[in-house]
């Protein structure tokens, strides 16, 4: 019995060591790139250099997190809609949420690039309406709406897969023991559904923080995030200990974001975390 | 408790696709375009289908990003059932916590961050071996099959755990080797979790930009690649048509996975019905 429980721990073995080249030493190169220079030795430079991009950083975090609010507000009466539904509608519906990540994300962030130009196609249907233009393009307006577009199946879907499981007779218990609606969404729904909020939350937040291409697309050259300071850093400016800093940074940043994500959750499902 | 939706209820839904559906709706629409503009529609006409099918360069692009799709959920999906299978028996409750918060870097990290430690890392063994065209279908493959183990392992994982773990105890008491009492006991237990982690791994693949941008090489182009490299210019319908059938054929593909899945709860619950019957 025991030589087999060796042999079978051993078939994690490639896994491992894979893990420990491919996940763990490329973030030592992170760290190590940004603490050294261009010829290998070792400097802070680049790390307080990085005090020249606060306010991009600042600008990043405020835009991912309006975004995931957004993503937040849209997505919780539709994934509650959906798990009150028929088991046939919800598969349906399902389909109908997730058929669009399958899409790739270029392409649906271009196809809203057009939808949105000046000259595009909502401008065209106000113009016939009579209505006044909205310039929406090349703004932060626009970025935010593309994080939420491309991000929002990434909300919906755990916020779906948690109230699906919610015991439907606690809201009708509480609705019996003379709870409103408010009162009933306060203290049973909103409590019940953390989790899902939570994780959602994460999944929104980190690729929208991150994004290089949505910005550069939606919100022209009139500004940039952190992920485009990083990619120019890599794919023009060849400044890669600077880079490496910046990503360093980017890395805590979501980090410590997680964390207070934890804190402001609840306790409840903290233990698996931390023992 | 299930019941039909109050209009309200409706009215929401048909918002929520209108917003997920609108960008599609348009690229659909003008992927079936008579000139080259991607904001005024001219007249129908298929002729962006056939540029595409005669583009070599993007056939090419849709080729190898199958292949390395492929290559990388497979190779992805056999490592990382492996490794799910020796995590599940970890006594140390610290090397198996070490374990699991490794596996969930990959996740939880921005994909930037993921792609340029991988290209450090690559940069680094290519000036090493003093090759300075290192980055290809290689490092593509190796980041492919980095960012798809997670996925593998966390959809495997939780179903050897429901694993009863006496099971393949009692193939081995009855004759099984260890090897065999494994095929023939646990692996057909775990394959709705080998299944949906590779289809995922697959489609996380083949969808792939981000990581890809960081650790490709002029050697080997993918799709989103092209893709990217040509929204820098002015996009020509033809990715707009190549967007439309890969989004008709997931389409279809989801619809038979689902109609085939109904079909089988129905025969499932059939059977157990008539079980029922048998025995009372």
């Amino acid at each position: 019995m025991k030589k087999s429980s060796l042999m079978k721990k051993l078939t994690a073995a490639p896994y491992l060591v894979w893990a420990a080249i491919f996940i763990i030493v490329p973030l030592i190169f992170v760290l190590i790139y940004s603490v050294t220079d261009a010829d290998g030795s070792f400097t802070l430079q680049y790390i307080s250099d990085i005090g020249k991009y606060k306010d991009v950083m600042l600008n990043s975090i405020w835009l991912g997190f309006i975004a995931t609010v957004i993503s937040l507000v849209i997505a919780y009466p539709l994934a509650y809609i959906m798990a009150r539904t028929t088991a046939n509608v919800q598969r349906t519906m399902m389909i109908l949420v997730m058929l669009p990540m399958w899409m790739n994300l270029l392409i649906r962030t271009y196809s809203m690039m057009i939808l949105m130009q000046d000259t595009g196609i909502i401008n065209s249907v106000l113009t016939y309406f009579n209505l006044p233009n909205l310039h929406m393009i090349n703004t932060q307006g626009a970025v935010v709406l593309g994080m939420v577009y491309n991000y929002i199946p990434y909300m919906i879907l755990p916020l779906y897969s948690i109230m699906s499981k919610m015991d439907m007779n606690l809201i009708e218990a509480a609705g019996d023991l003379g709870a409103n609606k408010i009162v009933t969404f306060k203290d049973i729904i909103l409590p019940l559904t953390l989790p899902g909020i939570a994780s959602g939350f994460t999944m929104v937040f980190v690729p929208s923080v991150s994004t290089f291409y949505i910005s550069k697309k939606l919100g022209g050259n009139t500004f940039s995030l952190i992920g485009d300071v990083i990619e120019m850093q890599f794919k023009s400016a060849n400044n890669y200990n600077l880079g490496a800093a910046l990503s360093l940074v980017l890395m805590v940043l979501i980090i410590i974001c997680m964390m207070v994500m934890n804190r402001f959750t609840g306790d409840d499902d903290d233990g698996g975390v931390l023992i | 408790m299930k019941r039909k939706m109050p209009l309200s209820s409706k009215l929401y839904v048909a918002l929520m696709m209108l917003f997920l559906y609108a960008p599609i709706v348009v690229m659909i629409f003008f992927s079936f375009n008579s000139s080259a503009s991607t904001g005024v529609f001219t007249g129908f006409s298929l002729r962006w289908y056939e540029a595409l099918l005669n583009d070599e360069a993007t056939m090419k692009a849709f080729r190898n990003t199958l292949i390395l799709a492929v290559s990388s959920s497979f190779v992805a999906t056999v490592m990382g059932t492996a490794a799910a299978v020796g995590i599940n028996i970890f006594k140390n409750k610290h090397i198996k916590k070490l374990t699991m918060g490794v596996t969930n870097i990959p996740m939880m990290n921005p994909e930037i961050v993921t792609g340029i430690s991988m290209m450090l890392l690559f940069i680094f063994c290519s000036k090493l071996i003093g090759k300075n065209d290192a980055l290809g279908f290689g490092t593509m493959l190796i980041a492919h099959i980095t960012f798809n183990l997670p996925y593998v392992i966390l959809s495997v994982l939780p179903k050897l755990r429901q694993l009863d773990k006496f099971l393949p105890e009692a193939a081995m008491d009855l004759g099984c080797t260890p090897v065999q009492s494994f095929f023939k006991v646990v692996l057909p237990s775990i394959s709705t979790g080998i299944f949906s982690g590779l289809m995922m791994s697959f489609t996380l693949s083949l969808d792939d930009f981000v990581i890809s941008y960081f650790t490709q090489g002029p050697s080997f182009e993918t799709l989103p690649i092209r893709i990217f490299s040509m929204t820098k210019k002015r996009v020509t319908p033809d990715m707009y048509a190549l967007s439309t059938i890969i989004f008709v054929a997931i389409l279809l593909l989801l619809v038979l996975l689902n109609v085939s899945q109904i079909y089988g709860e129905k025969k499932m619950s059939n059977k157990l019905n008539k079980g029922k019957g048998a025995q009372g």
